[in-house]
């Protein structure tokens, strides 16, 4: 784990570029969350530990859960510290803080700095197999290589960064190596290595799994999830977190229905019932059915990045004129 | 195993969380730790607790004790105007059989507070 910001394992990679053990004096991410770190080196981690409390550290654990899960807590715990009995000097310290904060305030970096360049991003997530990199390499044909650029999450292999990188688009390869999703902070690293053009589409292909990606919000516009029909037609119960999470579905490999015994019409009303307001978009990546409803909806948003970004940017434009003629009416400006 | 790493990332979290504090607040050792686990949050308590155990060794947490108050799932059916719990975030309204539900609590997870020595 990185000890600066705990941006998690010390196995990240992002591509060629080691994103993890980056020590204080390299750590050049957002601070987004700039309330209560510092990060500078000379703040990293120096508390003493000198281990001569004087409380009276009774130690009773009657925490039914936590002995419950492990074992070994307890007896850790009462033979690394020597309690020396008598003076209580135990106090309370609110805290208060979402445990995902720091992620989120990543993420929010990471919508801004999309927004600044009129990017529209998406975050893929779905079970190992549904067809994700299939579906984007056939996209991307589709809409031109130029417009897209995609950050690949596997656990190992850049295989499926080689696979996007093969249809012409750019592609960045993040290796969790035992994480099972991607966060903000890896994103935001990934980021920094990449140009991304105004009114372009970002792909990010999270880990295939339907749960963890769920709580890490990584910044992006949407998240998609695909579901394959050789998949069980009631994931969506089954991972509900997942599917209410996501704005769309891609209901995938849908030219396989004539062969499979697949409930379709289940599917979609168990998706609809963990989230009313999912859009869904029947697709095959093999025959190009249902590929125009997609594309639609990517050009959709990428126009809709560029215009607010422009909007933006007009705004600004005449700010600083309405503040120019302000510094020009004063006297002896 | 996927659930386990899910709740490795959020003890990593709590963990922040608690060394940010003792930065700021100047304490080094932690007693207990009190999270708030929202019961729709999609988090293993069991498998929150494993993790932060391990996280937390050679930490200022070590060996603390850690309290998981689970936040019951509530919701908020439109037709019948009522308050209703929630044990999964899918459920349909106990009074009305209706779906949806507006999920109202039980989502979130928080660290609340923490004893320190």
């Amino acid at each position: 784990m990185c000890v600066t910001c705990g941006c998690g394992s010390a196995e990240v990679h992002i591509d060629s570029v080691s994103a993890a053990p980056a020590q204080a004096q390299t750590h050049f991410h957002t601070h987004a969350d700039g309330a209560s770190h510092s990060h500078s080196p000379a703040q990293t981690h120096d508390h003493d530990h000198d281990h001569d409390h004087d409380h009276d550290h009774d130690h009773d654990h009657d925490h039914d859960v936590v002995a419950a899960a492990n074992p070994t807590h307890g007896l850790a715990a009462e033979s690394s510290h020597s309690h020396s009995p008598g003076t209580s000097a135990t106090r309370r310290v609110q805290i208060e803080q979402d445990i995902l904060a720091k992620n989120n305030a990543y993420a929010q970096a990471n919508r801004q700095a999309l927004a600044d360049g009129g990017v529209f991003a998406l975050n893929l997530v779905s079970s190992p197999g549904s067809g994700k990199t299939t579906l984007l390499c056939e996209s991307i044909q589709r809409l031109g290589a130029a417009q897209v650029v995609v950050i690949e999450g596997d656990q190992q292999t850049s295989r499926d960064a080689d696979r996007i990188r093969a249809t012409g688009a750019s592609a960045i390869q993040i290796n969790t190596g035992k994480g099972c999703h991607l966060d903000a902070h890896m994103v935001g690293h990934a980021l920094d290595q990449l140009t991304l053009a105004q009114g372009s589409l970002l792909m990010i292909e999270n880990v295939g799994n339907l749960v963890c990606p769920a709580a890490f919000d990584l910044g992006e516009a949407h998240k998609v999830v695909i579901l394959s029909v050789t998949e069980g037609e009631d994931k969506p119960l089954k991972y509900p977190d997942m599917f209410r999470a996501a704005s769309v579905m891609l209901l995938n490999k849908i030219d396989l229905l004539p062969y499979l015994s697949y409930d379709l019409q289940a599917a979609l009303d168990y998706a609809r019932r963990v989230n009313p307001a999912l859009k869904v978009i029947q697709i095959s990546a093999t025959t190009g059915q249902g590929m125009p409803a997609w594309l639609d909806y990517l050009r959709e948003g990428m126009a809709g990045a560029a215009a607010a970004r422009q909007q933006t940017v007009q705004a600004l434009k005449a700010r600083v004129a309405e503040l120019e003629a302000q510094l020009a009416a004063q006297p002896g400006a | 195993m996927l659930r386990s790493m899910h709740e490795m990332s959020l003890a990593e979290g709590v963990l922040q969380s608690i060394e940010d504090a003792a930065r700021h607040d100047n304490f080094s050792q932690v007693v207990a730790v009190w999270l708030e686990i929202g019961a729709l949050s999609g988090v293993e308590p069991q498998a929150l607790a494993f993790c932060f155990d391990a996280v937390s060794r050679g930490s200022v947490a070590d060996g603390a004790r850690l309290e998981i108050i689970t936040v019951p799932g509530e919701g908020w059916c439109a037709a019948c105007a009522v308050s209703v719990p929630l044990q999964e975030v899918f459920d349909a309204c106990p009074h009305c059989g209706a779906c949806p539900v507006q999920i109202t609590a039980g989502t979130g997870m928080r660290v609340k507070e923490i004893e320190v020595g």
